[in-house]
């Protein structure tokens, strides 16, 4: 497809502005353009119109959280990095996935050196979803909240923003550090990284609110898959829980917070709690790991071992959950029907919503003129009918696209 | 001159919608043959492109061989600004058919020259061959386009100053801020919508009553510009009831005793030019 063509895409509902709305979308060079300026400046229709049946028109959903899937662990790959990371970039499309966030959980430092480097950002196609940037998930988190991670690998910022530029090496392919804000040196951390655009989140912390908001203060605007690895809510303290009603935090900044609405990682009524208190920094999340398509039985994550049972994954030989295999489609419809959310609100928290947290929202997550055509045909019923990225089709369940 | 009762505002829009349907249709529009459409906005014609696009999807007519001209267009208002016109057309019509966007022209208020733009909308008429089906709506002032009260009979197209009247009405569009509403037009003349073979000028509801009296049953008037349609060989007023509220009974009375011989002009079996031979 030449760049000069444009598609019109006919026959859907698109998702815009929060409303599925009856409109057509119109496509050229891999960018969502605005009909009406066609019709009049340049007075030429569309080379190519695609009825859509009746489908919804979604943005691609963006995971911002996501440890591997399909047999592969980005925390654990030894060799042939490349060719494993473009594997799970592939598969995504069957899920809607068009972009994400390759995370990689606390880990030897030259799990880091190593691997970050070759994870790179780059554009999505036919060969998978755009990688936005590596979302480094430790190791500079609270051992009492450590989660699945290795105890033995977790930092503290000895050196302040020293520490953690050694520890990884290269900053250039991070897009997000998940980091406890308690941890001694993490304001100027935060600031630093903050300064070089890169999202700070909160997570696998023992923080109280006050910490919270400092972090904020300081440039953070992410919490890490909400109540999972931190102090449960407290009426005295509501510690990070606390930050979706916080009112000490900067009044136009709007705190993101993924969420894994997988049905076992977070109670449907705690999902309801997130929702109904704070809905527009909802972001799903699968938090994903290796086994996310793969069969029961045991396999690996970081230096772990897990194992998979009745659909759930633990750490081998105890019940700790260890990550989601719930894909990013069924936790958009699970999602919906656990919090009678509308269509709408399900697909914006897997699109708009993490494309907003990280301020990448002029291109990607929405349907909006100038924006990547990055998009999923769905049914009523919010099941992926075929997946696009830069206007041309890569994934479909139909012979044809 | 004709005149249509209709029961409601709706009925209205649908009759006109099957009378485009009907013309374009008789016409048998092709590459050679062009059928020429003048064209209204505003809350008026709204529910008649409704029913066209109906028509469209359902396959009963094509724009593909159809040219349009509208009426007017603000001055100096950006074209994707929610009042303009470029955006109504839009936005209600054109990008729901399969019109072709080089044959469709509205007025740019925009231009560099907005007497030279005039000028050449002129032109731009004379080479399609003229308008076949000029339709129109009107103010409650009787006023036809930006054919403002006062208006030359015989005006061409070009820029005109908008009555206080019509800023009033419109501020409504802009915020209720009257200092936003575009005191300029640029719109085609009295003169040019005569010059159309047929003009259909629909008029609906109470506040129209007045103005649809002046039209038809007094003498012409530049008052009130739309009553030089008497003039006119071919002229169709579509009205609904609402809007005979001033008329006289006599008046009502006739027009609809000629409602069954108006109603043959959409009638699918009759071509247009049979039931036109009689008035």
């Amino acid at each position: 497809m030449t760049s000069s063509k444009i598609q019109q895409f006919t026959n859907c509902k698109i998702l815009r502005n929060g409303h599925l709305i009856d409109e057509h979308l119109w496509v050229r060079g891999g960018t969502i353009i605005d009909p009406e300026k066609v019709f009049f400046d340049e007075k030429i229709k569309a080379n190519l119109v695609i009825d859509c049946k009746g489908c919804i028109i979604s943005p691609g959903f963006i995971d911002i959280q996501i440890n591997g899937g399909f047999g592969i662990d980005f925390s654990n790959i030894l060799d042939n990095i490349e060719e494993r990371v473009d594997c799970v970039s592939k598969s995504l499309l069957k899920y809607g996935v068009t972009s994400f966030c390759p995370t990689i959980v606390t880990s030897p430092v030259q799990v880091y050196q190593n691997v970050l480097k070759r994870i790179k950002k780059r554009r999505g196609g036919a060969k998978g979803a755009t990688i936005l940037g590596v979302h480094v998930e430790g190791p500079f988190i609270n051992i009492d909240k450590k989660g699945a991670h290795p105890p033995e690998y977790i930092k503290n910022f000895d050196s302040g923003f020293q520490t953690l530029l050694e520890t990884y090496g290269s900053l250039e392919n991070v897009n997000i550090v998940t980091l406890a804000p308690e941890l001694h040196g993490s304001d100027e951390v935060i600031k630093q990284l903050n300064a070089l655009q890169i999202r700070v989140s909160v997570g696998h912390s023992m923080a109280n609110l006050k910490d919270g908001e400092k972090a904020v203060f300081n440039g953070a605007n992410l919490i890490t898959h909400l109540f999972n690895a931190m102090l449960p809510f407290h009426h005295r303290d509501p510690g990070l829980v606390g930050l979706l009603t916080s009112n000490n935090i900067p009044k136009d900044k709007t705190i993101y917070f993924g969420i894994i609405s997988d049905g076992i990682h977070t109670h449907p009524s705690a999902l309801r709690i997130a929702y109904r208190t704070h809905p527009d920094g909802l972001i799903l999340i699968t938090d994903g790991i290796s086994a996310m398509g793969l069969e029961e039985g045991k396999h690996n994550i970081g230096q772990l071992s897990i194992e998979i049972r009745n659909g759930t994954a633990f750490i081998v030989g105890t019940n700790t959950l260890c990550g989601s295999i719930a894909t990013m489609d069924q936790c958009v419809r699970l999602f919906r029907e656990t919090t009678g959310c509308s269509k709408e609100f399900a697909l914006e928290a897997a699109t708009l919503h993490p494309a907003a947290a990280l301020g990448i929202s002029a291109v990607k997550g929405t349907l909006n003129f100038g924006g990547d055509a990055d998009f999923l045909f769905l049914d009523e019923d919010l099941n992926v009918l075929s997946t696009w990225i830069a206007g041309e089709c890569v994934y479909t369940t139909s012979n044809k696209c | 001159m004709r005149l249509v009762i209709l029961d409601t505002s709706s009925c209205v829009a649908e009759w006109a919608a099957k009378y485009v349907l009907k013309r374009i249709n008789d016409f048998k529009p092709g590459p050679n043959n062009y059928f020429v459409l003048g064209l209204p906005t505003g809350s008026t014609p709204y529910g008649m492109y409704q029913t066209l696009i109906e028509y469209y999807k359902a396959g009963k007519v094509s724009f593909k061989y159809v040219k349009t001209f509208n009426m007017d267009e603000y001055v100096s208002l950006p074209r994707d600004h929610p009042e303009s016109y470029h955006f109504y057309m839009w936005n209600n019509f054109f990008k729901h058919i399969d019109i072709e966007p080089k044959n469709v022209h509205i007025l740019n208020g925009n231009a560099s020259d907005l007497v030279e733009e005039c000028n050449n909308y002129e032109n731009e008429i004379a080479k399609a061959g003229g308008i076949e089906l000029f339709i129109g709506g009107i103010g409650p002032d009787g006023h036809i386009a930006f054919n403002e009260p006062g208006s030359s009979l015989v005006s061409r197209t070009r820029v005109k100053t908008l009555a206080q009247d019509t800023l009033e009405a419109n501020a409504r569009f802009f915020g209720n801020d009257i200092s936003k509403v575009p005191h300029q037009a640029l719109t085609v003349g009295v003169g040019t919508v005569m010059d159309a073979k047929e003009v259909m000028i629909l008029i609906t509801g109470t506040h129209k009553s007045f103005a649809l009296y002046k039209a038809i049953e007094e003498g012409v008037n530049h008052m009130w510009t739309v009553s030089a349609f008497q003039q006119h060989p071919h002229t169709l007023f579509i009205c609904d009831e609402d809007a005979t509220l001033e008329l006289k009974v006599k008046t009502v009375k006739y027009f609809k005793a000629l409602s069954a011989v108006h109603h043959k002009l959409i009638e699918d079996e009759i071509p247009i030019e049979q039931s036109r031979i009689i008035h």
